[in-house]
């Protein structure tokens, strides 16, 4: 299937890897939607490492589409994107029965309760503020999707 | 006078006080009970004889009687006592009606509680301006956004290099690179906050008031007249006294509009046209207006100040918010909070460009009868397609003593207003609930 090839920000964007760790058969594929190229790319790195498979898309336009074709086990997602809400994005992956139950950890520089409680009651299935420790990322990962 | 009002009011609080019935006082200073009762209601003068014969029989002396400056301090008191009585929900209660006795016997106590609410005032209003600035403020949240994310990329990728020991060489260069492009970008953020922080710094030293309190300070020490304008001087010296950014704001726009109402409605030929009118008539403005070629708000603005005018004037805008507050004797518009909801210039407020005249009495210490000229004018600073910006103007003429006929009773503000029986009323009073 052909995917959109998003924007400009993301050189590093759909980068797949085939980064298995542990053996154990498949490995866990997160989609990880950030628009910050750097954290994209520390993200990519310590979960690669961890035994994911990672897809990265910088742009929350394409959002809900690329995770419909990808089918990944995780969403780590961003809450503040160009092109979309966080928020809107959550909202629709939730409305489509194939994703509803996809579990999504959301990202956000304004750990506000805020914005926790938006995100909660939009479903997230974990949220984590910024500046996060690469650990708590991975822990996370983990908790959500057992490898 | 301020201070005729004000001693009826202390002549009443002080006979309850007593326990004293108002028929037996007045029989007490041979006055009829009804006399009495005008001068509690503030609705006649106390003559200096009758003064003297009240202040024994009410155990104390004339001068505190028919005191004056020590308006404010009650006020605050009377302002403390209603916040924290609030606070308490009702538990905690001083008594106001001996607050007279609480002033004259510990008069230094009195001060430091008034100091005291004045700064937890103060305070209060800081702390709702800085959490205001955190929550709502674009700017503050996106240098913060900015600095948190290249903060997390920073830290990310940091722990990257630290932590894994058998990393790539290319990924190394690659995170280097990065982390050199995030502390770039760090500093740019940090110096962003600084430079946000430094640039509003005005509002944090205005802290001893409001921008709107130092702005009327301003303006009342120099009789609310602008001397130096009708001299065709400018008045860069007199905004440069002003403490705060924010109140020589308020004060460089009201400057530049009173050079606009000089250049339209100039002093001699403005006082010449008034020279005929008795003081018992008065000035309309609408006629002013149409004879100067000028505006009625800005005849308003103009009479109210004159040298010497002894004229109250609000001017508010489209929300109602006062935004100029002349006070005369007798009509004291409130400091803090909204205004009362009777006054002739929220009417005018309601139907722009017409003009509204009313007697209104106001109630309590400090009140009188006056005659207001009130007017609302619309403007349309972006055109047909903007939106209309209304400003209303109330002029606040005292109304001689003998004036006779029904006038509107308002107050200034509902908290510290004793009208018992009021349509409008929004909030309970502090003044009417202990009497």
């Amino acid at each position: 299937m052909e995917l959109p090839i998003v924007g400009a920000a993301q050189a590093t964007a759909r980068v797949d890897s085939t980064r298995g760790g542990g053996g154990s058969g498949v490995a866990r594929h997160v989609l990880l939607i950030e628009d910050e190229t750097n954290i994209a790319e520390a993200l990519r790195f310590i979960l690669e490492r961890d035994g994911w498979q990672v897809s990265a898309l910088g742009d929350g336009a394409q959002a809900v589409a690329m995770v419909r074709g990808l089918r990944p086990d995780l969403v780590i997602l961003d809450l503040m994107l160009p092109g979309a809400d966080g928020l809107e994005i959550l909202a629709a992956l939730r409305a489509d029965p194939a994703t509803a139950a996809l579990p999504v950890l959301m990202l956000t520089a304004k750990g506000q309760a805020r914005d926790r409680a938006a995100a909660e009651a939009a479903g997230v299935s974990r949220f984590m503020a910024k500046p996060f420790a690469n650990a708590e990322i991975v822990a996370a990962a983990s908790a959500l999707v057992p490898g | 006078m301020a201070t005729q009002g004000l001693t009826g009011s202390r002549v009443r609080e002080r006979r309850l006080a007593l326990g004293l019935r108002q028929a037996d006082l007045a029989r007490t200073v041979a006055i009829s009970a009804s006399y009495l009762n005008l001068i509690e209601h503030d609705r006649r003068r106390i003559g200096p004889a009758v003064l003297a014969r009240l202040a024994p029989a009410l155990g104390i002396d004339a001068a505190a009687l028919a005191l004056g400056p020590e308006n404010a301090l009650i006020e605050d008191l009377r302002a403390a006592a209603a916040v924290e009585a609030g606070a308490a929900a009702g538990k905690l209660r001083a008594e106001i009606e001996r607050i007279d006795e609480f002033v004259a016997r510990f008069p230094g106590w009195a001060e430091v509680l008034a100091q005291s609410y004045r700064r937890g005032a103060q305070l209060d209003r800081a702390v709702a301006a800085l959490n205001d600035r955190i929550a709502h403020d674009p700017h503050l949240s996106q240098a913060l956004h900015e600095v948190l994310s290249a903060v997390s990329a920073v830290r990310s990728t940091a722990a990257i290099l630290a932590e894994t020991e058998d990393i790539e060489p290319e990924w190394r260069t690659r995170f280097h690179r990065n982390l050199h492009g995030d502390s770039e970008r760090l500093a740019a953020g940090a110096e962003a906050l600084v430079a946000y922080l430094d640039g509003s710094d005005q509002a944090a030293e205005a802290g001893i008031a409001s921008p709107q309190e130092e702005f009327d300070a301003w303006l009342a020490a120099r009789g609310w007249h602008l001397a130096e304008l009708e001299a065709g001087a400018g008045m860069a010296g007199a905004l440069a006294e002003l403490a705060s950014g924010a109140a020589r704001a308020l004060a460089g726009d009201w400057v530049a509009q009173a050079a606009a109402d000089v250049a339209a409605l100039p002093l001699a030929p403005l006082l010449a046209a008034l020279a005929p009118l008795g003081p018992e008539v008065g000035p309309d403005p609408a006629a002013l207006a149409g004879m100067f070629g000028a505006s009625i708000l800005a005849v308003m603005r103009r009479l109210a100040t004159l040298p010497g005018a002894a004229v109250g004037l609000v001017i508010c805008d489209g929300a109602g918010t006062l935004t100029f507050r002349k006070p005369v004797p007798g009509f004291m518009p409130p400091r803090f909070g909204a205004a009362c909801a009777l006054w002739p210039l929220y009417a005018a407020l309601g139907r722009p460009m017409t003009p509204i005249t009313a007697r209104i009495a106001t109630g309590g210490r400090g009140g009188q009868r006056f005659r207001v000229q009130a007017f609302c004018q619309p403007r349309y600073p972006q055109g047909f397609g903007g939106p209309e910006l209304r400003e209303a103007a109330m002029l606040v003429w005292p109304d001689p003593g003998t004036a006779a006929g029904a006038a509107l009773a308002v107050g200034s503000t509902c908290r510290i207003c004793p009208q018992a029986a009021c349509p409008a009323r929004r909030e309970p009073s502090i003044i009417l609930s202990v009497a």
